[in-house]
């Protein structure tokens, strides 16, 4: 109790009154907008640049398939953030089923991702087939990563919960880790508008 | 509720707030899906799409990351971010004459 009240006294002592691991992650989330922008601008420019008779989104994209794997993420995030609802208020034995089924879904979607790309690759398009398959994969490959990362911390944050006490700092590190899983599934909701649904919708009028 | 003159925080939501935020992204995920396969609009489904992009998007954000309740500055730092991001996405879009 009183090496905790000491955890909060040092966690205000800042100029700002505000912790600085909380002030990093969003200045950290606020650099990975840049990435990932500068990554679907690439993707938007090179549009439509692909050689002819080379794979196109319109003949590639399975809607129905991402639209389930975009499910799951979006599913995933209410986990996520029950489990962070659950450590704040002190619960750590929900906050372990909520992180456990957080990182089951973050894997399930891992999975689609995997499948895609392998049906892909079967029906021709890699990343050195056209540029559609370059920036395609290179945007959707790095968001894989992330979602890999996010996985792996949440498996640590469950395995920690048993040595180490999450509630400290009204749950600070699970916060951090929420923040992180939260913005890769924002990330996903513009890739999956941008990519898939407008890529597609958009595509006949390319062939024109 | 205001703590002091540069901090602004608020009691987050209850767990039943958040599922129904859940309800409200997995309804317009299906209705984004729905309406994809309707010939009928698909004049205006890119604007619809960005639309209901952006709404799923502010949902997140707002309430599982909690801008809606946490310190302005987190907003100012994200939105700095995503204003950045947007910029050079139009910018080398025009650049390049990608711009629909």
């Amino acid at each position: 109790m009183h090496h905790s009240q000491a955890a909060e006294h040092a966690t205000i002592a800042t100029s700002t009154g505000i912790d600085n691991r909380k002030m990093l992650i969003w200045v950290f989330l606020g650099s990975e907008c840049m990435f990932f922008g500068s990554l679907i601008a690439t993707y938007l420019v090179y549009y439509g640049q692909s050689l002819p008779g080379t794979p196109t989104p319109g003949e590639i994209l399975d809607i129905p398939t991402t639209s389930v794997s975009t499910f799951v993420l979006l599913m995933s995030s209410l986990m996520m953030v029950l489990a962070y609802s659950s450590v704040s208020r002190g619960n750590v034995r929900n906050f372990r089923i909520w992180i456990l089924c957080t990182a089951l879904l973050g894997a399930t979607f891992l999975g689609f991702q995997v499948f895609e790309f392998t049906e892909f690759a079967r029906e021709g398009l890699t990343p050195k087939t056209n540029l559609f398959g370059t920036t395609f994969f290179t945007l959707t490959g790095f968001h894989g990563a992330h979602v890999t990362v996010g996985v792996i911390w949440l498996v640590s944050l469950f395995g920690y919960s048993f040595k180490g006490d999450l509630t400290k700092d009204g749950g600070l590190s699970v916060d951090m880790a929420a923040l992180y899983w939260h913005f890769v599934d924002i990330v996903w909701i513009v890739i999956f508008t941008v990519i898939y649904l407008i890529g597609v919708t958009n595509a006949p009028a390319l062939i024109e | 509720m205001e703590s002091s003159s540069h901090t602004r925080k608020a009691a987050h939501p209850t767990p039943l707030t958040y599922v129904k935020i859940a309800a409200n992204l997995g309804a317009i995920t299906a209705f984004e899906v729905g309406i994809f396969y309707v010939e009928a609009i698909e004049d205006a489904l890119i604007p619809i799409f960005i639309v209901l992009s952006a709404v799923k998007f502010v949902l997140v954000a707002m309430f599982y990351m909690h801008l809606k309740f946490d310190e302005r500055l987190f907003s100012w730092l994200f939105g700095g971010g995503l204003l950045l991001a947007t910029f050079v996405i139009l910018s080398l879009m025009a650049l390049f004459g990608a711009l629909l």
